[in-house]
């Protein structure tokens, strides 16, 4: 692993309060202390109008391997995560079979090593086969690596069982993340329900869907003092019911992804099924309250739910089409397009929901620049005019609603563990051959 | 001026420039003028001996139907009949298409037999939207799920005009299922633009309140609707769209909503009632008002046929010639 020298970027960390241009150092796999020490530099990257961040983590992703490695596989989603500026990628346990024992957790991390891409950390599903009935066996998820617990994909409808899990879990002290949905007052529903869903004849997702579980949830939270995370929240009332819930100091968190701060469910009226997602796209209200949420704090987190499907089979009728978007590759410049240039988020305010928040969520040593941590880092050009092109995604899969949009900022170099794993420029002299994987 | 004999000749001078008709949605008032003037001269011909023009004459017009219509079928494959075109029928459902299959290969391979206008009848809404941008076809829409029946939505408004002789400033009721109709949503779309005032009437599960912001009057309460409409368009209950439990029961639906003899003596004497078939008597309408004075089901059906030609004729006008 060699030495790197990334020299005069603008440096934020929020895990250090730390906005200001400078060098950063890195050398075997670790954060140096300012500097760099003794060390001399192998490799030097010139970041001037740069920043230079801890490497993004992204708590929320599908790579669907096993079972829909069509779709996408470990390997492709984890490139695609670093095209992306993400170094880290929680992925959920939806897979066929799920990720709901100790083997099938490990079979995650090995694949994520041997790809050597982003970091890989799997997310153990909260019940058995996510069947909703009985806990799955957490502790040997624990042990096979999991970071976190969701059915995602569904929601644990069981109220009891959402308690068990809850009280369970407090001894990792890991989250249980929950994908928010009461689903009997969704059965049928392609979309948002309102105006929109009337006027184009299609079932329709309430609001009130969401809210409600939400609300259960953080009455749960409250009872057995376990830790509750709300996945990709839509609705304007969730968020202040998780606004709420913190300022009672319940142990609530949430996240929200692009597509529910840059999207409205008028989209539908295309009936391109890249707009077909769960939670839906909702009104302009909606996605208000979602910004205002990530303004205040009551939001800490920016995710994707990175959810690819292949090309046949988004091709389908609406209805018959699956829900969701890939979103890796347009975390970033959706980000900067749609909460930073308008003034929503500083760079530091953004920064830190997809750093050293995510770390915290799912308790990883990461997510920082301090001396000694984990050398992943992501440098961002902040002010570059693109246009996104699904053609070009290093996914597998090309189901964008973002597809020729353009945006601004995009991930320029990215390191994995003191490695220089993704170069947009080619600015970055080469990587000595042979360097030694860890 | 009625259409010639001839190939090519034009019944009347039209605004219509598109290649597909996906929906009432899209069309201003001036292209659904055309499409009823045409359809007024095309209507002549049903009564002639001889009901055929050569205006489609060596065109291929595929039904493609992915959920049962016999009406709807018969009614689109009689009108190209009339223009001379060749028609064919492709009935499926989605659930028999091969694994693997999707709606999109199966118009991809007919269109490869050499089609010029697909008829589209699918379960989905946008489905025939979806299509419009995988064929080079036109695509007519004949019914997207709850979405839109343009054809329909025009037939309808075809038959108000004849008997009335106008659609602006006419009060015009919905009554029953809006919320899984597509029937509906032509109608809505296409009254609006000509100025009529539309109220939807029916249990508040099935009639969203949120059609008002269309511009819609909603309400419950038929007989509080009733005195003031000039017209009522019956709407089928759809039991197999029912997600069950969307009103108590069919008894209770027809207490509430079941137009009678009783209930049109409460409206305008010149009262016109519509009802897209097929009906279910003693559900929506009683047998006495289904066939009694008030009735122009029999018109809609008759309009429906000049309503298709027309159609099939002006998307038709788009194609590149091939004569
Ligand atoms: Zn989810």
């Amino acid at each position: 692993m060699p030495t790197i020298q990334i020299t005069g970027g603008r440096i934020i960390d929020p895990s250090q309060n730390l906005d200001q241009v400078g060098d950063l150092w890195i050398s075997r796999g670790r954060i140096l202390p300012s500097g760099g020490g003794n060390e001399e530099a192998e490799i030097v990257v010139d970041a001037r109008g740069l920043i230079v961040c801890p490497g993004l983590i992204d708590v929320h992703v599908h790579l669907r391997e096993p079972g829909n490695e069509e779709d996408e596989t470990i390997a492709t989603g984890a490139a695609a995560a670093l095209a992306g500026g993400v170094t880290s990628v929680a992925c959920m346990p939806n897979t066929i079979p799920p990720i709901d024992t100790q083997a099938a957790a490990e079979f995650v991390v090995l694949q994520g090593r041997r790809a050597k891409q982003a970091n890989v950390f799997p997310v153990g599903a909260v019940s058995k086969g996510r069947k909703g009935e009985e806990l799955a066996g957490l502790g040997q998820l624990v042990a096979g690596g999991a970071v976190a617990f969701t059915d995602d994909g569904s929601p644990v409808s069981n109220a009891g069982l959402m308690r068990r899990a809850l009280e369970y879990s407090k001894m990792f002290d890991l989250v249980i993340m929950q994908h928010c949905q009461v689903m009997e007052l969704t059965a049928g529903g392609v979309m948002n329900e309102g105006f929109e869903s009337m006027r184009l004849g299609l079932g329709g997702m309430p609001a009130a869907a969401e809210d409600i579980m939400v609300a259960r949830d953080i009455r749960l939270a409250e009872i057995t003092g376990g830790r509750l995370h709300i996945q990709h929240i839509s609705t304007a009332r969730a968020v202040e019911l998780v606004r709420e819930g913190k300022r009672r100091g319940i142990r609530v968190t949430a996240e929200a992804c692009p597509h529910h701060f840059s999207l409205t469910d008028e989209r539908l009226r295309s009936f391109d099924s890249n707009y077909k997602m769960n939670p839906p796209l909702r009104t302009a209200e909606d996605v208000a309250a979602v910004i205002e949420g990530l303004k205040d704090g009551a939001i800490e987190i920016l995710c994707t739910d990175h959810a690819p499907h292949a090309r046949e089979k988004k091709m389908r009728e609406l209805d018959q089409a699956p829900f969701g978007i890939v979103g890796l590759e347009t975390l970033l410049p959706i980000t900067v397009t749609h909460l930073i240039e308008p003034g929503h988020l500083s760079w530091s305010e953004a920064i830190r929901k997809m750093t050293i928040n995510a770390a915290n969520l799912l308790g990883l040593s990461k997510g920082t620049l301090r001396p000694g941590a984990d050398a992943d880092v992501t440098i961002i050009d902040p002010s570059t005019s693109w246009t996104i092109d699904a053609s070009q995604f290093r996914s597998k899969s090309r189901n964008t609603p973002y597809d020729g949009w353009e945006v601004r900022g995009r991930a320029h170099t990215v390191v994995v563990h003191g490695e220089v794993r993704y170069t947009l420029g080619g600015i970055v002299q080469e990587t000595p051959a042979g360097a030694s994987p860890s | 001026m009625p259409p010639a004999d001839a190939p090519g000749s034009d019944p009347a001078p039209t605004a219509w420039t598109r290649k597909h008709l996906l929906g009432l949605e899209d069309l201003s008032r001036e292209e659904m003028t055309a499409v009823l003037d045409t359809a007024e001269s095309f209507s002549e011909i049903s009564k002639r001996s001889r009901k055929k023009v050569p205006a489609l004459q060596g065109r291929i017009v595929f039904n493609l139907f992915f959920e049962n219509s016999t009406r709807t079928r018969t009614s689109f494959s009689l009108a190209a009949k009339r223009l001379s075109a060749d028609t064919q029928d492709f009935t499926a459902s989605v659930s028999s298409l091969s694994k693997g299959e999707t709606f999109i290969d199966t118009a991809k391979n007919i269109e490869a037999m050499g089609c010029d206008v697909m008829v589209v009848r699918h379960p989905t809404p946008g489905a025939p939207h979806l299509l419009s941008q995988h064929v080079s076809s036109s695509i007519i829409n004949a019914g997207d799920g709850a979405h839109e029946h343009p054809t329909q939505g025009l037939l309808d408004l075809m038959t108000i005009r004849r008997a009335k002789g106008k659609i602006e400033g006419l009060t015009v009721a919905l009554l029953g299922d809006i919320a899984h109709s597509r029937v509906a949503r032509s109608n809505i779309w296409g009254l609006l633009k000509f100025g009529a005032k539309v109220i939807l009437c029916g249990p508040p599960t099935l009639v969203p309140r949120s059609m008002e912001r269309l511009g819609c009057e909603v309400a419950y309460r038929l007989e509080d609707v009733l005195p003031r409409c000039d017209v009522i368009n019956v709407l089928r209950i759809q039991f197999e769209r029912q997600q069950g439990g969307m009103f108590p029961s069919v008894g209770e639906y027809s207490q509430f909503y079941m137009m009678t003899q009783e209930r049109v003596r409460k409206a305008k004497p010149d009262l016109l009632i519509l009802a897209p078939g097929p009906i279910n008597r003693g559900v929506e309408l009683t047998p006495e008002v289904a066939d009694g004075k008030h009735s122009a089901i029999l018109d809609q059906v008759t309009n429906g046929l000049a309503v298709r030609m027309a159609v099939l004729y002006l998307v038709s006008g788009k194609m590149p010639a091939g004569e």
